[in-house]
């Protein structure tokens, strides 16, 4: 697999250069915080930053998408029947995607994309997506990656992968959509042993700087009616105000809504992300409201996230370790102290 | 590329064939639909116990129960009670009009298991669809030797609630079904069938079950007291067979909200035994 060296100067002029065969998206500073930006001649890239505010789980699964169309037209013989609407799947390139937002596109998968149904947007994009990573040389205090499977030079789910050497980038291919993006990348020279060494050490002290330990070994084992039932739900739900922030910011929550809009006589069938905090969200059409109450909603999305997703699918918990939903709760809900919770219940000492 | 995916979000566009106001209160109905592509019916291959997706332009959908019988050819029949946007609306279409449905979604009954055994089916209100189209489908010549004694029991709040009337006192008719119908209570003074609650009446007719397999569907509350009836007669929570609903949007287990612990009730159910759901946390 190809290792190239850039300067970091000449590896944006490189992205610019591929704008032909890829949609490139890229980190950009945006006021006090990082978003993903298609590159354009306005927006320069700055690949120095922690991590992005948002993951970019929408460059796969967009917040707002058409799914289809129609006309209520009665005088169209198509009046009502409702059709595809057009997709482009140009190639897409994610270039200084965190390792722990790559994982969790593999984390989400199996949701979209498992042997009963595909869901045909989603994976399409996925597909037509190449993930250049960009390893983590100084990871945030709230990062735990290393606890749920990823690190911070992580290859799951890359195609490729970036090392920030200071004042060069050494880049990595993983696989081989990974490599025919480096075929096609201009300039750069062969790597050289003292770089490869260097990303090595850099690897190895970003590890060292993870001081997040959570345990996650027992939930597998876990009864999921004695968890559901454990005594610590109202106090972890006690704070919480049902926002969301911490579903809409979490690169692995996937839900979703579906609703119809119309204007005149044109109509869309629109997918919108959802989320668990709402109640709303199980509202039957009754008035009966399986989670009505906040303890209830909040329960949901721990226990979907530590162990219905683990039960379900055997591949580890549903969540990559950013760190988001804990930098960003109002009300300081921490992910990593429920799972320590539910990973340490007993049964039988309740 | 790679071939196109098939999208399950896809609806068949369908034609309304026929419009029956089921109950006195006007509030289920049943509607029968066309295929507007012959070749549609045949994809759209369900079995008893299934439900899709019922789509309209600029509304939405919502999922409800198949009451036709795969043995009934050329068209599928769904009884919607009107409680929200898109049933509402769907109430106020007409003969005709052109919408989608979208499946078949969900498993079905245990038809395997069911086979060579009592077939004890317990209904209420308007929970009776696909019970109905199980009860076509098990009388069908084709299939009614795979199954022994079939029994009924079915209620409504009042004689006027109850649905496919023409079709119950059909069934009342024919020996190889024991039909027991009956109201919560009337004061119509030709009502020649039970009166008293399900549960009630479940005791009193349920006597044995010896080789058979409940599958009870009905409001929460009916469920909650049959069920230990069932229980008492010797039915063990493996044989107590139930459908569940949840609020769905999606229906093949990717949007989020229909679960029940790690269990999909659009995808893994909606038919659950009573023995799975006592292993699964009780929030639906």
């Amino acid at each position: 697999m190809t290792k190239k060296i850039y300067t970091k100067k000449e590896w944006i002029k490189t992205l610019a250069g591929l704008k032909s065969s890829y949609n490139i998206f890229v980190p950009v500073r945006d006021g006090d915080f990082h978003t993903f930006e298609a590159m354009d001649d306005k927006k320069n890239p700055d690949f120095n930053f922690k991590n992005t505010r948002l993951s970019p789980k929408s460059l796969i699964y967009p917040q707002s998408e058409r799914l289809f169309e129609y006309t209520l037209n009665e005088n169209d013989p198509d009046a009502n029947i409702i059709k595809q609407s057009k997709k482009d799947y140009f190639p897409q390139a994610i270039v200084g995607i965190r390792p722990c937002d790559a994982h969790a596109f593999q984390i989400v998968r199996p949701n979209f994309d498992n042997p009963e149904y595909q869901d045909p947007w989603w994976v399409q994009r996925y597909n037509s997506t190449t993930f250049v990573g960009l390893g983590c040389n100084n990871p945030d205090s709230t990062c735990f990656c290393t606890s749920v499977g990823g690190g911070p030079f992580s290859e799951k789910g890359l195609d490729a992968l970036l090392y920030d050497l200071g004042d060069k980038f050494l880049v990595k291919a993983l696989t081989d959509k990974g490599e025919t993006f480096l075929n096609q990348a201009k300039g750069g020279k062969e790597a050289d042993e003292a770089a490869l060494k260097a990303s090595e050490g850099l690897a190895a002290s970003a590890l060292d700087k993870i001081r997040n330990k959570v345990s996650t070994d027992k939930l597998k084992d876990k009864v999921q009616t004695e968890l559901f039932d454990a005594p610590f739900w109202d106090e972890v739900a006690f704070a919480c105000i049902n926002c969301g922030t911490c579903t809409y910011l979490c690169p692995t929550c996937w839900c979703f809504d579906i609703q119809d809009e119309v204007f005149k006589k044109q109509g869309d069938r629109i997918r919108n992300w959802d989320s668990c905090m709402f109640p709303l969200f199980t509202l039957h059409g009754s008035g009966h409201n399986p989670r009505a109450r906040k303890v209830q909603r909040v329960r949901q999305r721990f226990m979907h996230k530590l162990k219905y997703y683990v039960d379900r699918y055997n591949n580890g918990v549903q969540c990559s370790g950013c760190g988001r939903c804990i930098r960003n709760c109002p009300v300081n809900i921490d992910i990593r102290q429920v799972c320590e919770l539910m990973n340490g219940f007993s049964h039988k000492n309740q | 590329m790679e071939r196109p995916l098939k999208n399950p979000y896809l609806p068949y566009p369908v034609r309304i064939d026929k419009i029956v106001t089921e109950t006195e209160d006007r509030n289920l109905k049943t509607f029968r639909f066309v295929f507007q592509k012959p070749e549609d019916e045949n994809k759209f291959s369900y079995i008893p116990g299934q439900f899709a997706e019922l789509s309209i332009a600029g509304k939405g959908e919502s999922p409800i129960g198949i009451a036709s019988s795969p043995t009934e050819k050329g068209h599928v029949t769904f009884t919607v009670n009107k409680v929200g946007l898109v049933t509402t609306h769907l109430h106020n279409m007409k003969e005709g009009d052109v919408m989608g449905i979208r499946g078949p979604l969900g498993n079905w009954y245990p038809w395997k298991e069911m086979e060579g055994k009592n077939i004890v089916i317990i209904g209420g209100g308007f929970a009776f669809t696909t019970l109905r189209s199980s009860i076509v489908y098990m009388l069908h010549p084709d299939n009614r030797d795979k199954f022994k004694d079939i029994s009924v029991v079915y209620g409504a709040r009042n004689p006027g609630m109850l649905l496919y009337k023409d079709e119950l006192a059909e069934w009342e008719q024919r020996d190889d079904i024991n039909m027991h119908i009956t109201v919560d209570g009337t004061d119509d003074p030709d009502w020649k069938y039970n009166t008293g609650f399900v549960p009630t009446i479940t005791e009193q007719k349920i006597t044995n079950a010896d080789n058979a397999i409940a599958i009870v569907c009905g409001p929460p509350i009916m469920i909650k007291f049959t069920q230990p009836v069932l229980e008492k007669v010797g039915f063990s929570p493996e044989r107590i067979i139930l459908s569940l609903e949840m609020r769905m949007k999606c229906g093949i287990g990717m949007c989020g909200r229909c679960n029940i612990g790690h269990k999909f009730v659009c995808k893994d159910g909606p038919v659950f035994s009573l023995a799975q759901l006592k292993n699964m946390p009780p929030e639906y």
